[in-house]
């Protein structure tokens, strides 16, 4: 068992936000285990990230190296990262949690037949290791054992502090070259559409504006999206108004639907379960408007307006229109 | 075509989570039960699946004998007959889970139901180790796509749409093949009364496997710390606007 490797995601060269806390929670199996980190890059393309690793204390990089490796195929990719454990031992794999992350280490357990804990947000080594990881999208931690060796982990999106160590890696890259035949080709992405959703993303905006079932209908929406416009924003809302097809899918937020991040999220008739408030969690400031002062969402948010939003929200536009002169 | 989907039963909790004092399970002595949307979603898929294909779907799950709810659910929206996993009521992890599907699916196949197509939630709602699917697909050796947001089947071959980083990313794959699927892929019909009714005569037939663990183990569920918010109620009604103005200003937002 000679190092803790870690699967590092990128985007033509660029680390991928969430790499920095895998490797960070990688750097601490590290030093708890005395074990050197290293790092696995995919990709022809990918070794433009090898330098970017250095600062995260990582000593040895594996670039993988194949002709079918360059699009994403998901089970070629595992293969790979199955036969590079065969060869390097090491004691741990840590990837991000995202969904390429988790998708590639169920595959990697699934040909190892090792167990797998998805979104770590805490780990100790030992023999089991000892974790904490996230249930319900994050509304809840299991504490857990993990038998296995390696151990296989992810590690939560959003979770902890990435941190660069005080002493930089050397981060020295060595070639590892897959043996892949046909069938781990079967699976590959053979198009890659754009998407054409024209406007500021969801996930993205510095302003969003949620409506639940309070909204009553589709057309309720438009004092919502009216607002949206006037802060630059985006609309979002609740998985009730998506079921009732007032919404598409694309504009729910929490467990099952994006996660936003805002300076300002305005939660207009929702009643603030915890499914939803799991992909609020990431909002600066919450100002619920609800016609309810008992509903859950009162005791979560910033800032609240007690009311029904059909009467506060035209209110509201009126002043923004008249703030600016429109 | 025939088709099986997997669900799995857990509480359906509200503005709250309440953990047991030994702190095993989620407190749901209020509570009602549900499964994962993305598995809702993939309930649905599977019916539209053989409505325009033809054949007939299954439903899966393993779990304690009041996990029949959520099966006769599935019947209630078309889905043929189901299968119970019956445990003890106590969570299996999920080697352990895919493990005896895995073994179920081919019982079932040994029984003459061999399956074209397998549908998983891309991630239970409780767990979400997001593996089950990805685990019995390689013990079957199955090829399988994750995250799936389109399906379309065309002879012996599906194109499957899921988001990735940069748009769409679109594979095609023979049958058979596993699909885990993403809210998102259909929008789930209700059930009708007389879907109800026929769901009371359609066959669940019931095994009990052995949990030899998996090794992933639970020790306890412990509840976040809770980030305490201290609201400031800005008013009653459209009179609270010129405080929500001057909010924005504060913030620099207007
Ligand atoms: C596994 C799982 C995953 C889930 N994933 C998600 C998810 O991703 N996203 C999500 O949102 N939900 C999710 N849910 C569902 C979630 O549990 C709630 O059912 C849902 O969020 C409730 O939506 P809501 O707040 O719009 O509706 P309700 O809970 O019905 O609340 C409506 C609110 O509107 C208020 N109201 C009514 N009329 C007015 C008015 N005129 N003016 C002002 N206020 C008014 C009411 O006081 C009430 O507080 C999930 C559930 C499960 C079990
Ligand atoms: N106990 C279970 N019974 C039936 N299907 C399950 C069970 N647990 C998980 N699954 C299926 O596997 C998917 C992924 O689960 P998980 O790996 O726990 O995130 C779920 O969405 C279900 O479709």
């Amino acid at each position: 068992m000679t190092m803790i490797l870690t699967l590092v995601e990128q985007n033509g060269g660029e680390l991928n936000s969430s790499a920095p806390e895998a490797l960070t929670l990688a750097r601490s199996l590290s030093q708890a285990t005395g074990k050197p980190l290293a790092a696995v890059l995919l990709g022809a393309s990918a070794a433009a990230a090898a330098p970017a690793l250095a600062p995260y204390g990582v000593e040895k990089v594996y670039h993988v190296v194949h002709d079918g490796l360059d699009a994403y195929a998901p089970e070629a990719w595992a293969r790979s990262v199955a036969q590079l454990m065969a060869q390097a031992q090491p004691e741990a794999v840590v990837a991000a949690g995202t969904d390429r992350g988790n998708e590639l280490m169920a595959h990697v357990a699934a040909m190892t037949d090792l167990p797998f804990a998805a979104n770590v947000t805490e780990v100790q080594p030992g023999s089991p290791y000892y974790l904490t990881r996230v249930r319900w999208g994050g509304s809840l931690l299991e504490e857990a054992e993990l038998e296995g060796s390696p151990a296989l982990l992810s590690v939560a999106q959003h979770a902890l502090q990435p941190q660069e160590a005080a002493s930089p890696g050397p981060a020295t890259v060595e070639t590892f070259t897959p043996e892949l035949d046909e069938r781990a080709f079967r699976v590959r992405a053979s198009e890659q559409v754009a998407s054409h959703e024209a406007g500021i993303s969801l996930a993205d905006a510095p302003v969003v504006v949620g409506g639940g079932r309070g909204v009553g209908s589709e057309a309720g929406f438009a004092l919502l999206e009216e607002l949206a416009a006037l802060l630059d924003g985006a609309v979002g809302g609740s998985r009730v108004v998506t079921n009732l097809g007032w919404r598409p899918h694309a504009d729910q937020i929490g467990q099952t639907g994006t996660r936003i991040a805002p300076d300002l999220y305005i939660a207009c008739g929702i009643s603030g379960a915890i499914q939803h408030m799991v992909g609020a969690r990431g909002s600066k400031r919450i100002l619920a408007i609800n016609s309810d002062p008992e509903a859950p969402i009162m005791a979560k948010a910033d800032y609240a307006v007690v009311g029904d939003l059909h009467q506060v929200l035209p209110a509201v536009i009126a002043e923004i229109k008249k703030a600016k002169g429109l | 075509m025939q088709v099986l989907v997997c669900v799995k039963r857990v509480p359906a909790t509200g503005a709250r989570i309440t953990v047991t004092e030994d702190g095993q399970r989620i407190e749901t002595r209020n509570l009602g039960f549900t499964i994962s949307p993305h598995e809702e979603c993939a309930v649905e898929e599977a019916v539209r699946i053989v409505e325009a294909q033809g054949g007939e779907a299954a439903v899966l799950t393993l779990g304690p004998a009041e996990a029949t709810e959520q099966l006769r659910s599935a019947l209630a929206v078309g889905v043929e007959r189901a299968i119970l996993l019956a445990t003890d009521d106590e969570e299996w992890d999920p080697r352990a889970t895919a493990r005896a599907i895995t073994a179920a699916v081919r019982e079932q196949e040994a029984a003459g139901n061999a399956f074209d197509i397998l549908l998983f939630g891309n991630e239970s709602a409780d767990s979400g180790g997001y593996q089950v699917g990805v685990r019995v697909a390689h013990a079957l050796d199955l090829p399988v796509v994750t995250g799936v947001k389109g399906l379309e089947i065309e002879g012996n071959v599906a194109r499957a749409r899921r988001e990735g980083t940069n748009g769409w990313e679109v594979f095609e794959v023979g049958l058979p093949a596993v699909f885990t699927v993403k809210e998102g892929i259909n929008l789930p019909r209700y059930p009708s009364v007389p879907g109800r009714l026929r769901a009371k005569k359609k066959p669940i037939v019931e095994s009990r496997p052995l949990n030899e663990g998996g090794g992933l183990r639970k020790i306890r569920l412990v509840l976040p710390p809770e980030e305490q918010t201290d609201v400031e109620i800005l008013g009653n009604g459209p009179d609270a606007a010129p405080r929500v103005l001057a909010l924005l200003k504060e913030l620099e937002l207007v």
